[in-house]
Parts: C-alpha cells; structure tokens; sequence
C-alpha cells in the first residue's frame, strides 16, 4: 500500500466527517436566530446538538494534527498561507464553544440574547470561510517555491476570486440544508413541520449553487476525468435530497445530504489529485502528495495507531447518537435555566421565599454581562409568569 | 517590532492563557469523579450535592479551556511554518495521537456526562465522567511528550538530503514515548494540576465552612462542605509532596539536558562548587552578569537541586558565562559567534521563584484546614476563610511561571540540541522556525484580536465561577408549598 496515499485518504474522511457531523452543528446554529421563535424553541435547537457538537468539533482537531503528522509541509504551507482566514475561522470557533456552554448558566434575557448573537456569528463565518478555504485548495493557489519550500506568497487578496466566494456560498447552503433536515429528523410538534418546510425549500437552492459551482469547479480546473464520478454522485443525491424533503422522509433526507457532503469533499480532493496544494503559478510548483508527506516510519506508525482508533472513536461517538435518539419537542423545556444575574439564593436570610424574577426596566446592579459587547442596559423581562428559578429549577445535572 | 518576537508573543500569551485553565480540568474532572464515586457507593445526598456543584465549574472551565485549545493546534503552521517543516515528521504524530486518543474520548463523553443524566444506568452515568477524567489526562501525556521532545530531542536522525529532522524508525518512536524529559514533565504537570484543583476544592469548601457556620447553618459545613474539604485537602497534600519530588528529579534532570536553563535560573554567572542558591538577587539582571549581587542566600542548595551534592568536587555547577563560551565555539561554524546563547536572565530567575513560591500557599491552606477540621470540627474562623480566598490563585500563578521557566529558559532555542549528540544536527534556533511568508501587520491584528476576545472571555469566566461558587449547593428541600414555585416541570435534566 502506497502510504501517502492512503493518508491523502485519510485526511479526506477526517475533514468529511468534520463536514458531515459539524455541518448539521453549523446549520442548527445559523438557524438559531432567523428559525426559532420562542425561548422554547432554541433551547429544543440547541438541544438536537448538545450531547455531540463537541466530540463533532475534534474531527477538525484530528483534521489539523493528521495533516501536521502526515504531511508537515502541506499543514505548514496551508496554514501560513491562510492565516487571515484562518484566524477569523478560530476566532469564531471560539466564541461559538462559549455561547453554546454558558448560555445556559445565567437566566436572564439579555446574556442569553449576546450568547445566540455570539453562537450566530461562531456558525455562519467558518460555514462560509470553509468554503472558501477548500475552493482555494480546488482552483489552485499562488505557491512558490522558495529555498526549497513551497511558500503561499500571494497573501490574502490571492484567496478572494469569484470561484472561491462562490465556494463559500456553496457550503453555507450545504450547511443550512444539512441543518434543517438535521432538526425535522430530531425534532416534533410544530418545529419539525417548520424545518420541514424550509428544508424543501433550502434543498432547491443547494442544488443550484452547490450543483453550478461543482460543474464549473470540473469544467474550469479539474485535470482528472474521474472527478466526474463524486460530482455525478453529489448531484443524485442533491436530488435526492430534494425528493426526499417533499416527500417527509426526514431519515432518507438526512441521509443523502450527509452524502452530498461526503461526496462534495471527494470532488475536491479528487480535483486536487495528485497535489495536495496545486499552484496557480506554475504545475511545477504543485505541491505533491509525495513531496508533502512524511517519512516512512512515521506514515506506517500514524497508520497502526489511526486504523486502531478511528473504528473505535465512531464506535462510541455512533452510541451517543443512539443513546440520544429521542425527538425534542419545544415544551419539554423549561423558560428558565440557570442563575438569576444579581440575587444570590446563598446570601439571603435563612428562610426567604424565591422572590419573582426582575420586574420589567428594573436595573441590574453589577450584574454579569458576558465579554462581548456592551454592558448589559436595564433589559429585565421575567418569564411569562413572573416566577424565579427556585430550587425546582435548579435540577441541572451538572 | 519584528515578525519573529511578535510570534513569540502571541504563543506566550494563548498559551499562557490556555494553562490557565487546563490544569483546574485536568485536576478537577478526576475530583469531581471521585465525588460522584462517592454518591453511588454510598448513597448520600450531600456528595451528589458537591458533585453537582464542582461539575457546573469544571464545566464553565472546560469550555474555555476547549475554545483556546483549537488556536494551538493550528498555531504552529501558521506562526512558526518553519518550525513545522523542519520537525513535522516527529512533531505531529504526537499531535495527532492526542486527538485520536484523547479529545475525542473528553468532549464525547462530557455530552454523555452533561446530557445522560437520567437516561443511563447510575454506574455508566459515573463511568462517562471517569472516561473524562482519563481523557484530559491522556492529553497532556502526548502534548507533553511533543514539548519535551523540544527540550530534549531524541528518537529522531538529520537527513542531510531533505535537511529536515526524521523520526528514527518505530524504535525512535518509542524513544520519544519514554523520553526521560516527559516522565518528569509529565508527572510534574499532572501533580502540579492536582495541586491547582485540590486548593480549588479546599479552598472553596473552606471558605463555605466558614460562612455556613456563621450564618448558623452547622449542619450543612459538617454535612456537605467538610467532607469535600477533606477531598480537596487530601489532594493538595498529596499533589504538594508529589510536585516536591517530581520537581527536584526535574531539576537534576535539567541541569544534564539543558545546563543554560538552570544556570540563568539561579543567576549562576561564574561556574563554582557549592553553589548557593540565592532568594533574593538585586542589580540588573537584564542579560548580563554585571552588577548581581545576591542579598539572601542558602549555602550550597543551588548545588544539591542540581547534582545532589552540598559541596565538593562533584557539586560544580557550569556558569551562564561558561556556557556561553563553550555553545558558540560549538556552533560557531553554522550560527557564526555572535548569537546570545543565555535566555533572558531576570525572567528565568524570577519565574523559578515564582512557580515555587506561591505553592507555599496551598501548603498553609492544607496545614491549617486539616488542624481546623480535624476529628469532625468545623470552624468559624474569618482567618481560615481568608487564607481560603488567597490560596485559591496561588497555585494557578505558580503553575503559570512554571511554564514560563520552562519555555523562555530554552531560548534561543526552539529545539534545544540534545547534550548526548550535539552534533547530529537535530536542533533549531527559535529565529529559524518562524514564518517567513506571514506579514507582522498579520501577526499583529491577530494578536490583538486574540488578546481582546481572550480578556472579554476571562473575565466572562471568572465572574461565571465567582457567582456559580457564591450561590452554593442547592439547599436541603424544605417543605415549600409546590403550588407557589409555578412553572412547568421540565423533563429534560439538562439543557442550554
């Protein structure tokens, strides 16, 4: 077995499955604001992900430290070379891990408010820089080779073409599919029959942007003839997907959008064959599978250990799904989680009843407002029925 | 402001800052572990209490400690590109093995632990949060064995045709796995975040016995805060003596391995048997040896750390100057001979200080809490809470300027030649590894961003933290009349 090869494989199924799982994350996560109408409602949204969004996250994790210890030069080339991107990419991340975690921990409108404005941001810029990202690595990139080095010399301007922006709309609607279809399959009651009805309708558009942009990504720069296989594939499935919508088999739909994905991956790796950063300069300057990897020993060393637990990670990560298989629906949830933002339940006088919540324009004095943004105006709302969180409330488990 | 100290920079301060959190997970998840242990075995609702209330912290923690964890990982490439292909073929493996192995095993099971509540059987639900624990332990096994790697190559040949540095076969591999640097780092480390989570837990558990009992809530600082006390105590005392022990194998192990680091770190200028080892140095230490003098000084403990012997022929230690002399007429063919081999001398001598001494008081808390606490007491004593409060960062700064010893002592290197082969070429000036292609207007905007969304976040978690600790367990039900508490019962456990 040519081992390159099969870690040129690999890398691909690593950043398909950050794809196929983190899509549906992004997807529920860009839909938080526009989608959702209630309280109820997006805690249900963020309920279809809050068991697996993290493990979903280390696939690109896994992504980044395979490329470093399978091809140092392409991880080192790429990632210099995307800096500006990349950047803006970790820092949404980060700001998304934040406002997933705590939105939770303070009951109060306006934190929860700045955390979904925070998880937004965290799901629309890496769905669209991702694209991107990998349009680049499709249409080939200003590589030089310098000193022996492939260098990415073009700077930021050099990864901004029509070919590439348009690639950045093709897995924000990849992605906002893969995100509606994910919250008809995991959800009832009336969300389910909303994200039905925009998953008809977000299909149709997916399969004219991610459909056109493949056909040109093949016509324009592929070399291979065989690239033609995934994109045929892709585009039954779109299809597919867009039949299956109509027809309400959330299931089948899932299914073939994961599929488009997985598909729409192998087209760009399949384009890029045999390079792994192709450039637009001069073929001679590509940069190879072979001249990218590492040495022997540590390519066979990197196989043992990734042929043992890649099988066992999406053994376990595979329970999870199936230990939360159950459908949400918006009034299994609570209006309230978390703490009041200024009274503190150990600090009151022994014996003092749960007062209600902030009656409404009350100030918070010293309350918490979250990094971003301002600080926190009088913005008190109480829940519909004026109560506080209790001692009831605060059953979370951890 | 050039590229090359605007990259340092950037890797001190996410870095820094990542290892801010990364210990209070790495100690807390296998406390919190114990905790919930303790629930199932026994049954008693107050340990289901701590558990509850120690996870909401550790999960505040471990989402901030996740989000500065994903700049690291790409850092390297995009930073330090250079580095990244001269050491790639060693470096990333570990890397890669610690995702496979370790952060898919974390975040998965901790969406168990969080989400499953309820849904598994009691033994698996504490099962997940073991399988946690041994994750965030695993990590640090491999990032660790990639960073000593740095300090001290092994395992690892030149190739002069690619002139890169290759991993020598399987065998090489397993060398990197034992290298001695990463058994001490790692247990150093592990001990060093046991330390950090166990004065967290006695500290807070603490600090509550004593509020409790002056609010004339006895029963709960006996029922509920002193045992968890107690497992903080045990811990800090136990990580205390493991971080001494492990420290001091460190120590010796350096001054083999990387002589520069620890000689810059007692501001040993001149080499000298017996060498003191001084507490307090005035003068100008900024990178010369002009001008030192040592005000407060222990008579040949400098020597012992280092060798094991107070006096003698066989406790002479090499001074900076000495080492100076002798690396850049080793190097002098490639570097030429005017390249500062000494790391910044007033940062190395004052960062030792500063990881050893603030872990005083985690010992004070663990002396006065176990005398305080003993046969059943609980206390009310305001000076016992307010050592609690103090001791709380102590160990986080002391584990933070441990850090910062050890990898600004390495300097210029960014992979410190190995003693045993000088010459086989496996070694890198920290000026050689950076990014040629990346731009310090780039570095800088991110840097900037970086820091300003770092701070916002920081303080975002420490007032988090503050106010989870400040509300408490939950309380003991009371009789409350359910019709008055309105609202609909929720049927999920847990939700965002």
């Amino acid at each position: 077995m040519d081992l390159p090869l099969l870690w040129f494989l690999i890398i691909a199924v690593l950043w398909t499955g950050y794809f196929v799982l983190e899509g549906f994350d992004f997807g529920v996560g860009m839909l938080l604001k526009p989608f959702a109408r209630a309280e109820k409602e997006r805690r249900a949204l963020l309920g279809t992900i809050g068991p697996v969004w993290d493990g979903n996250e280390v696939w690109l994790i896994t992504a980044g430290g395979a490329t470093f210890a399978a091809f140092p030069e392409w991880y080192a080339t790429m990632f210099s070379g995307f800096y500006l991107p990349l950047m803006i990419i970790l820092l949404a991340l980060i700001v998304r891990v934040c406002a997933i975690e705590w939105r939770g921990k303070i009951n109060d409108d306006a934190w929860r408010s700045r955390a979904d404005w925070g998880h937004t941001f965290g799901a629309w810029v890496p769905a669209v820089l991702w694209g991107v990202a990998f349009a680049n690595l499709v249409q080939g990139m200003h590589i030089e080779v310098v000193d022996g080095n492939h260098q990415l010399t073009g700077g930021f301007v050099s990864l901004i073409t029509p070919f590439t922006l348009v690639g950045g709309a093709v897995t924000a609607c990849l992605f906002l599919t893969h995100g509606a279809v994910f919250l008809a399959l995991k959800t009832d009651g009336d969300v389910r029959r909303r994200a039905g009805r925009l998953a008809r309708r977000m299909s149709v558009v997916s399969l004219v942007v991610a459909g056109g942009w493949g056909l040109w990504a093949q016509l324009a720069f592929s070399a291979n003839t065989f690239s033609w296989a995934p994109f045929a594939v892709a585009a039954a499935a779109m299809v597919g997907v867009v039949v299956a919508t109509r027809a309400d088999r959330e299931g089948w739909a899932f299914t073939l959008n994961a599929l488009v994905i997985v598909a729409g991956v192998a087209l760009v790796f399949c384009i890029m064959f045999p390079n792994v950063m192709p450039s637009s300069l001069n073929p001679a300057w590509s940069l190879s599978i072979d001249a990218a990897a590492s040495t022997q020993a540590t390519l066979t060393l990197m196989s043992v250990v990734a042929l043992i637990l890649v099988p066992v990670v999406l053994l376990y990560q595979g329970w999870t799904y199936w230990v939360f298989r159950k459908r949400l629906t918006a009034d299994q949830f609570d209006e309230h989680e978390g703490l009041h933002p200024t009274r503190i339940r150990a600090f009151e006088p022994a014996g003092a009843r749960p007062t209600p919540a902030l009656p409404d324009g009350a100030a918070r004095p010293g309350g918490i407002t979250p990094g971003q943004g301002s600080a926190a105006g009088p913005a008190g709302t109480s829940g519909p029925d004026g109560s506080a969180p209790g001692p009831a409330d605060t059953s979370g488990t951890s | 402001m050039e590229t090359l100290d605007l990259a340092r920079w950037q890797f001190a301060i996410t870095t820094v800052y990542h290892f801010i959190l990364v210990p209070l997970t790495i100690g807390l998840a296998p406390l919190v572990a114990i905790m919930q242990t303790a629930w199932v075995r026994t049954g008693k609702e107050s340990w289901n209490k701590l558990r509850k209330f120690f996870g909401k912290i550790l999960l505040i923690n471990f989402a901030l400690g996740v989000a500065t964890g994903i700049v690291q990982e790409f850092q390297f490439g995009m930073n330090w590109s250079e580095y990244s292909r001269f050491m790639g073929d060693i470096f990333g493996a570990p890397l890669a093995i610690e995702a496979l192995a370790a952060f898919f095993l974390e975040s998965t099971f901790l969406g168990l632990w969080i989400f499953g509540e309820g849904r598994l059987p009691k033994w698996l639900h504490t099962t997940c949060i073991w399988l946690v624990a041994v994750g965030t332990n695993l990590s640090a096994y491999w990032i660790l064995a990639a960073n000593s790697w740095m300090q001290h190559p092994v395992g690892a040949v030149y190739n002069p045709e690619t002139g890169r540095a290759e991993l020598d076969g399987i065998g090489g591999f397993f060398q990197i796995m034992t290298n001695n640097t990463l058994l001490a780092a790692y247990s150093h480390t592990v001990a060093t975040s046991f330390l950090v989570a166990g004065t967290f837990v006695a500290g807070i558990c603490g600090w509550w016995i004593v509020r409790s009992v002056r609010a004339g809530r006895t029963e709960e600082a006996r029922g509920i805060w002193r045992p968890g006390a107690y497992v903080g105590l045990i811990a800090t005392v136990a990580a205390g003596l493991a971080v001494m022990g492990t420290g001091d194998f460190q120590g010796k192990l350096m001054y083999e391995q990387q002589p520069m680091k620890m000689s810059a770190a007692e501001a040993l200028c001149e080499g000298e048997e017996s060498a003191a080892f001084s507490i307090l140095t005035i003068g100008d230490l900024s990178n010369s040896c002009e001008g030192v003098r040592h005000l407060i000084q222990l008579p040949g403990v400098t020597s012992y750390l280092g060798t094991g012997h107070f006096t003698g022929e066989e406790s002479y230690l090499p001074g900076v100057n000495d080492l100076q002399k002798e690396y850049t007429q080793r190097y002098a063919d490639q570097f030429g001979t005017d390249v500062d081999y000494q790391p910044n001398l007033a940062l190395t001598y004052w960062s030792f200080r500063l990881m050893i001494g603030p872990a005083a008081f985690s010992a004070a808390l663990a002396l006065a809490g176990l005398w305080l606490l003993r046969k059943g007491r609980v206390t009310d004593s305001v000076w016992f809470s307010r050592l609690c409060l103090v001791a709380l960062p102590m160990p986080f700064i002391g584990a933070s300027f441990g850090w910062i010893f050890t990898e600004t002592g390495r300097q210029p290197w960014v992979v410190a030649p190995n003693p045993a082969n000088p010459v086989d070429q496996v070694y890198l000036l920290t000026q050689d590894g950076v990014s040629t292609v990346v731009s310090s207007g780039s570095v800088i905007t991110s840097m900037v961003l970086f820091t300003l969304l770092y701070a916002g976040l920081g303080v975002t978690w420490f007032l988090l933290i503050r106010r989870y600790v400040r509300e408490g367990v939950e309380p003991p039900p009371t009789r409350v009349d359910d019709s008055e508490v309105s609202g609909p019962e929720p049927t999920l456990t847990f939700s965002y």
